[in-house]
């Protein structure tokens, strides 16, 4: 099997999910995202890495219109192509409604509601209008299980969210993420705030979702990236420096800039 | 399907029906916001009324009394036969009593704020806080009883000349009466002040009272003035206090040991009777109430003003 | 090197600033003390006097010229039902005018206007809002001297309290659940009637107490618009009597408060009275410190509970 890099690296077999595509973003005057390219292959990881401020959460964050919520943010070029639907998610046209309901997130911080387990998981259902009791009860199991928690919730699904330890909290954000049957999931530093045995479980996680959903992530840590993500991008100051395969990234990046981030040189 | 061929196409311009915005729940969406903000431009529809009704009876107020002797004349009887307009006389009430609950409070208030920020334990900073938090809430009608009934035979004791109506008996507890809110509102901001400054301060080896007088009060100066503007305000505006404890006779009078009437005083007086709508004597009590409000409203700009000069850039 | 003269000169100053240290902490006590006594003295004053007027009676009783036979009744079912217009009407108008405030006013000149105004709202004396209830409510839209007007005078004198509460409790809750909410795929109102109103309520709920409290007391703006002092009767019950009263007739009946109870008492010369006054007041007081107190133990205790 011949792997391509760069930009050209589509493995065969792989599928395009979304393709950002020249992609300029203002934070007010700051020019945050500077002609960013990078393609997003069906369920498969991609890890987004580079030094604070460089533009990677912001860039996590245009794929579910988050930035739609503070005036003063704006579009101002390019786009993401979304697929099938080929349709530019930062369209005015698009309702940033109907994007997060295909395209959800998990933030750094595990930030479940003061609402029960069951409601938390529930309510990305419920926001649908979803009301038939048994078909919540099934959904809300089935993301339990996915985002394996339900053995150890199963039996007390009407406690606070918030009495869960930190890792089961995100775990618990992972499932309320997963129980709308999301076509990417967007996770935001998943593991910052939690310890290393809980880190280690959601990057397992994160391996067994990527068998059914679209996988995208900001991550600080290079190992992480490294253990988890099939392709990788690096950015620096806005700009996209290199994408490709993880382990061509790894081992032989391309570009200098990659090369001293990774080995530790700068950032 | 290779990237590199679909990554130099341009970025699609049409919507798919699932992504599109769909128009019932984004005019829900609207409906809501719509009566939401309805709500909060209310309260400017309640300042808009508030002047135009006062501005309206003080119109007409104005059309039978020229606004110099509204002004400059020194005797205020609306309701007799030889009718004088003079708004000195109740302004003077009014400067008088709030003179004196001024001299109250302000001391008081600034000296109990200090010491519960910077000398109280946790302890007596959690009970008084709440406590005095509840001597604000108390009706003012009940502090009205209590100058009456109880501070003014005192005070007797004391000048046997003290006519049972005075000035000095509501100012005084109106004073007690205003501790809290000046005593509240300086403490907060005195509480954030950060700590490094004060710690600065010991390192130099200042008592606590010097670090409260020269670093931390300082620091907080735009949150203590706006504290007494709004105490200020509160002496000015405040009604049940003098009406039942200054009597609600008209007297040009700067001396508390007398009784008077204030702005406040004399609009509940004025309510009081049954005044017919429409006589000059209804109107008199609007234009009284503009005279208040424009007084209040000259202190809230002062506050503002304040705040935003001597802002605290921490 | 310090001389031992320097170093006697400094330990005076250090003595002299540690005396003062001490004056201001016993002055600061003092000075606290002046409030708590005055309330006690106040508050006991009123106990002594108006507790033993306290029976049954007093409480089923009208107003009457004998002072013996004069009761609160009318006073306090009309504090009550001038509460439950007050309540109706700046409860929702508060919240909703706060949610706006904090979730959907974009920034600019009109919310800013808004917001000053809000504020400005807040410094005005309560007798002005009287005077604004008697041009608008009683004569403008002929609402009379009833308990409709009264209700709705006090719910624009509290509204800044409400406004103010609801916004510093909707700004308690962090960011991350208003993100977690939109992330869902909520709308704008689906957060905030499923997050932002529900883990906000207790913090309003303390807010409109300590509104309500307020105008419990207040006295000037009712006695402006010219709420009569002597009532003998009840507001109509709805469907009761001869013809039966509507539904709503009571918010058009004339009525009187407590406050207003106990300032027409206090305001007459017989000692007799002055005992009714007492009483009513302590009524008045315990009302209003119930209230004040409910909600300090509220917010008490949601500081405490509260975790994120």
């Amino acid at each position: 099997m011949q792997i391509q890099t760069g930009l050209e690296a589509g493995v065969e077999g792989t599928v395009l999910k979304a393709e950002v595509r020249d992609l300029d973003f203002h934070y007010g005057a700051f020019h945050a995202l500077k002609r960013v390219s990078m393609p997003i292959y069906d369920r498969r990881v991609t890890a987004l890495i580079g030094p604070s401020g460089c533009g990677k959460s912001t860039l996590l964050r245009c794929f579910n219109r988050m930035h739609d919520l503070y005036p003063g943010n704006r579009y101002s070029g390019g786009g993401i192509v979304f697929h099938p639907d080929n349709t530019n998610l930062l369209a005015p046209e698009v309702d940033p409604i109907e994007v997060r309901m295909r395209i959800s997130m998990v933030f750094q911080k595990p930030n479940p509601f003061p609402k029960s387990i069951y409601e938390n998981v529930a309510y990305s259902l419920r926001v649908r209008g979803m009301r038939n009791k048994n078909e919540l009860d099934d959904r809300v199991e089935s993301a339990l299980k996915g985002a394996a928690l339900w053995n150890e919730v199963s039996d007390r699904l009407k406690e606070l969210g918030a009495n869960l330890s930190g890792g089961q909290q995100q775990r618990l954000c992972i499932a309320r993420a997963l129980a709308s049957d999301p076509e990417i999931i967007l996770f935001d530093e998943p593991t910052s705030a939690l310890d290393p045995i809980a880190t280690a479980s959601i990057e397992e996680l994160v391996t067994e979702l990527k068998e059914k959903v679209t996988i995208l992530i900001v991550t600080h840590n290079m190992q992480q990236a490294a253990r988890i993500s099939d392709y990788t991008a690096y950015m620096y100051l806005g700009e996209m420096v290199e994408f490709g395969v993880t382990d061509q990234i790894f081992i032989k990046p391309t570009k200098k800039a990659t090369e001293d981030y990774i080995t530790g040189r700068f950032g | 399907m290779t990237a590199s061929a679909s990554l130099k196409l341009p970025v699609p311009t049409g919507v798919s029906d699932r992504l599109k915005r769909k128009l019932s729940r984004n005019l829900k969406e609207r409906v809501i916001e719509s009566i939401l903000f309805a709500a909060a431009a209310f309260s400017v529809f309640v300042t808009i009324a508030i002047v135009w009704v006062l501005v309206k009876e003080s119109w007409a107020f104005f059309e039978h009394v020229p606004v110099t002797d509204f002004l400059f004349d020194t005797q205020w009887t609306p309701l007799f036969d030889d009718a004088h307009y003079g708004i000195m006389v109740l302004l003077s009430g009014t400067l008088t009593s709030s003179g004196v609950a001024l001299v109250v409070a302000i001391p008081l208030g600034t000296i109990i704020a200090i010491y519960l920020s910077e000398f109280a334990g946790f302890k007596l900073r959690e009970i008084a806080k709440p406590f005095l938090e509840l001597l604000g809430g108390v009706p003012t009608i009940v502090y009205g009883y209590f100058a009456l009934t109880f501070l003014t035979p005192i005070l007797q004791k004391i000048y046997p000349d003290l006519p049972g109506f005075n000035l000095l008996s509501a100012g005084l507890v109106m004073g007690v009466m205003i501790i809290p809110y000046v005593a509240s509102l300086s403490e907060d901001a005195m509480r954030a002040v950060p700590m490094s400054l004060r710690e600065g301060s010991y390192a130099m080896g200042a008592t606590r009272l010097q670090t409260a007088l020269w670093v931390v009060t300082p620091a907080a100066t735009s949150g203590i003035a706006s504290a007494y503007i709004l105490g200020i305000s509160r002496a000015v505006g405040e009604t049940m206090i003098l009406a039942v404890a200054a009597g609600m006779q008209p007297n040009l009078t700067f001396n508390p040991a007398e009784p008077g009437a204030t702005i406040t005083s004399y609009i509940v007086q004025v309510a009081l009777g049954d005044l017919p709508h429409g006589s000059i004597g209804y109107q008199t009590i609007f234009a009284a109430g503009l005279t208040l409000l424009l007084m209040t409203l000259a202190f809230n700009l002062l506050g503002y003003w304040l705040r935003k000069r001597f802002r605290e850039v921490y | 090197m310090l001389k031992a003269a320097d170093l006697g000169a400094i330990r005076a100053i250090i003595t002299r600033a540690k005396r003062w240290d001490l004056f201001f902490a016993v002055l600061g006590l003092l000075s606290l003390m002046v409030g708590v006594l005055t309330f006690t003295v106040l508050f006991l004053d009123m106990a002594i006097q108006g507790v033993p007027r306290l029976s049954l009676d007093f409480f089923t009783n009208f107003p009457s010229r004998r002072a013996e036979n004069a009761g609160i009744l009318s006073a306090w079912v009309g504090t009550i039902l001038v509460m439950l217009v007050t309540a109706l009407a700046a409860v929702p108008l508060g919240v909703a005018a706060g949610v706006y405030l904090e979730e959907y006013a974009p920034k600019n000149w009109i919310t800013d206007i808004i917001e000053i105004n809000i504020s400005n709202l807040a410094g005005i004396p309560s007798i002005v809002y009287g005077l604004l209830a008697l041009g608008l409510f009683v004569y403008y839209f002929g609402f009379g001297q009833s308990i409709l007007s009264a209700g709705l005078t006090l719910a624009l004198l509290i509204l800044p309290v409400i406004i103010v509460a609801t916004r510093e409790s909707i700004r308690a809750i962090p960011q991350s659940i208003h993100e977690g909410s939109y992330a869902c795929g909520a709308t704008t109102w689906q957060t905030v009637s499923d997050h932002i109103l529900p883990y906000s309520s207790a913090g309003i709920l303390t807010g409109v107490i300590i509104g309500m409290a307020r105008a419990i007391g207040e006295t000037a703006p009712i006695i402006t618009i010219g709420a009569l002092t002597f009532i003998a009767f009840l507001p109509p019950m709805p469907f009761a009597g001869d013809p039966a009263a509507g539904m709503f007739e009571w918010i058009f009946a004339p009525f009187t408060v407590m406050p207003i109870q106990m300032f027409n008492w206090t305001s007459r010369p017989e000692a007799a009275f002055t005992v009714n006054a007492a009483a009513a007041g302590f009524v008045l007081v315990f009302m209003t410190l119930a209230m004040n107190g409910l909600a300090i133990y509220l917010r008490y205790h949601l500081r405490k509970n509260i975790k994120w």
